[in-house]
């Protein structure tokens, strides 16, 4: 018996020529490319808005600093603006605009997102691997590893294929597995803003931290002189009771501010170096590779590398969310979940749960073979890295603290080359998106799906162009 | 407009017979830039030296949009200022160029691809992965009826 969605889905196109009437309780005919948008995005506002799925610990993270300001501005402002000075509110209200400012930025916004490829890239793709594989292989089980290698500024760089997207991914582009599309620049997927932080967001997401280690700092170094002053007239516990929410804020600064601050320090220095966190987890530039790598794409200067990150043009979004659909857009290679390709399996995702979730191959110039009958890919597309953590949504800031301290055992747990797939990688228990159990139902039935898959959106394409004319 | 016109008229009297993409050429770093090497299937339809000059015009074009210099650190500096409130009423300087692009894709296009049956696709809306060349061949028709127009060609050739 059909889905129920999917009938629905036919019975529209086939009355829409004849009484567009009848079709008001029926599903709405998608109009902009948003509403089509094959990753796991979730999208507002007319498509003006891209989250990722889980916003959770986003609105977390809203409320922390919210109601934390709002509490300063409340109880702490008053006193200190008429004992100090009125300067004091003056910058909390500044510093809080542009927390606020560059976090809904952040996570508003596209962080790079690259769009799949049509079906005649992917088929003129194939072809050229098949071409440069010398296409051998039977049909029956994943032909070999795909990589393109480039060198940029004298360094070898592998360009991986990603078999959800179909395309030979960009120096630097990652897929990041929660968010289900290859990312441009990818730096690592923030639960906290709820969005990956990549090329188009990740100055937004730097200045962001920065304004909030400053704002943290700000609050709790004039809460203690408020709590400090007041007792000197009153005495300590006298003061406390008079300004309860000062205990409150004190409580959440300091808890925030090492791991904010620690973050700050970190994402200054991977800026300063011009390397992803991504990269930086990994060790890809580092000397301990091999003597003569370096990063290519440095600019040789801390100053430059700076700029280059903070001030450097802003690229427009690849996606066209708020564009219309045509009849004659080529449709995208879609998997119908996206995560048919790969395999997972469930011990290494309860291992993964702490550990950082990147690429732990034994070395970054070869490729790994991929294990028969596995059905694991053999260029994993893992994209969440630990520069920001995912904590359990059920503790509060307080975890972020000890997670910072454990990226350091982290990264020796990496280098213990096991075989991490996008779908054990993304997050802790309690955080984990619905994909793993999903693939498990998908992976034998990968080839197959994907022919299906083209000839359905053939027929569904020739039903559209139909039912446009 | 007279450009969509001629677009319409290759749609209808040809059909689609292959397209060719030109990849992305990274040996500079990630700048967006394209390769030059002139595709084997585009030998008959074009001279090598348009080509060439297209592909080399749009890299320049790509290179300007991502330059670090004085403006673009004076429009990061502003931006960052007003906590990037200022992008909401300002265009950045990537999407002026990217119209520019998208004008003189279309200038080559009626002047030098369509009326040699090729059709050119801006790269933004292939997510600057790829610049994609249809080829167009003189359609061998099978007796369809000019009222159904693009929809019946294009379903013809989805299924062919």
């Amino acid at each position: 018996m059909p889905p129920p969605m999917k009938q629905c889905e036919y019975s529209q196109i086939t009355t829409q020529s004849s009484s567009p009437m009848e079709s008001p309780k029926k599903k709405k005919i998608p109009r902009k490319k948003w509403e089509v948008f094959p990753g796991r995005n979730k999208f507002h506002c007319d498509g003006r808005i891209m989250m990722a799925r889980q916003t959770g610990v986003f609105y977390l993270t809203l409320v922390l600093i919210v109601v934390t300001s709002g509490l300063f501005f409340v109880f702490d402002c008053p006193f200190l603006a008429v004992t100090i000075t009125p300067v004091i509110p003056a910058i909390a209200g500044v510093l809080f605009f542009f927390v606020m400012g560059t976090l809904l930025r952040t996570s508003f916004s596209d962080p790079g997102v690259l769009p799949r490829a049509t079906q005649d890239e992917a088929a003129d793709l194939e072809r050229q691997i098949d071409i440069a594989n010398g296409s051998g292989s039977g049909g029956g089980y994943r032909p070999p590893p795909r990589t393109k290698e480039v060198i940029i500024n004298g360094q070898t760089v592998k360009l991986k294929y990603c078999f959800t997207c179909k395309i030979f991914r960009p120096p630097r582009a990652s897929h990041c597995s929660l968010c289900d599309n290859c990312v441009e620049r990818f730096d690592h997927h923030c639960p906290w803003v709820g969005n990956c932080v990549g090329k188009r967001n990740y100055r937004f997401f730097y200045m962001f931290i920065l304004s909030l280690s400053f704002l943290t700092v700000f609050i709790f170094a004039f809460v203690i002189t408020h709590v400090i002053l007041r007792s000197q007239k009153t005495g300590f516990l006298n003061a406390l009771k008079d300004s309860p929410a000062s205990v409150l804020e004190a409580v959440v600064c300091f808890f925030s501010v090492w791991s904010i601050l620690g973050l700050s320090g970190f994402h200054t220095y991977l800026i300063s170096s011009n390397q992803t966190t991504n990269e930086d987890i990994k060790g890809s530039w580092s000397n301990k590779r091999s003597k003569d790598n370096y990063n290519p794409y440095s600019y040789g200067n801390i100053f430059t590398n700076c700029c280059a990150a903070l001030c450097g043009p802003l690229p427009p979004s690849l996606i066209d969310r708020r564009g219309a659909i045509q009849s004659d857009t080529p449709q995208s290679v879609a998997p119908p979940n996206g995560i048919t390709t790969y395999g997972a399996t469930q011990s290494q995702s309860n291992m993964a749960a702490a550990t950082p979730l990147l690429q732990s191959e034994s070395s970054p110039m070869n490729e790994e073979l991929p294990v028969p009958g596995k059905m694991t890919i053999s260029s994993p597309c893992a994209t969440l890295t630990l520069g920001q953590p995912t904590p359990p949504p059920s503790t509060s800031s307080l975890a972020t603290e000890t997670i910072l301290a454990d990226t350091l055992p982290l990264k020796e747990a990496c280098e213990g080359h096991h075989f991490l797939t996008p779908e054990e990688a993304p997050s802790p228990p309690g955080m984990l998106t619905p994909g793993s159990p999903l693939t498990h139902s998908h992976t034998m039935h990968v080839l197959n799906a994907v022919t299906q898959d083209s000839m359905h959106e053939d027929s569904v394409r020739g039903l559209v162009k139909l039912s446009s004319v | 407009m007279a450009e969509v016109h001629n677009l319409q008229e290759l749609r209808q009297s040809a059909s689609l017979a292959t397209k060719v993409f030109i990849q992305r050429d990274y040996t500079d770093g990630i700048l967006c830039q394209f390769q030059t090497k002139f595709p084997p299937e585009l030998e008959s339809r074009v001279e090598r030296h348009y080509f060439e000059d297209t592909v080399k015009t749009l890299n320049n074009y790509y290179a300007e949009a991502e330059k670090i210099g004085g403006t673009s650190y004076f429009e990061g500096c502003l931006a960052c200022i007003t906590a990037y409130i200022i992008f909401i009423c300002m265009e950045t300087r990537y999407e002026k160029v990217l119209k520019k692009i998208s004008k003189y894709i279309q200038e080559q296009n009626e002047k030098i691809y369509t009326p040699r049956g090729l059709l050119i696709t801006d790269p933004i809306e292939r997510g600057l992965r790829v610049i994609e060349i249809a080829i167009y061949e003189d359609r061998c028709s099978s007796g369809s009826s000019s009222s159904s127009g693009t929809g019946s060609s294009t379903s013809s050739c989805s299924r062919g």
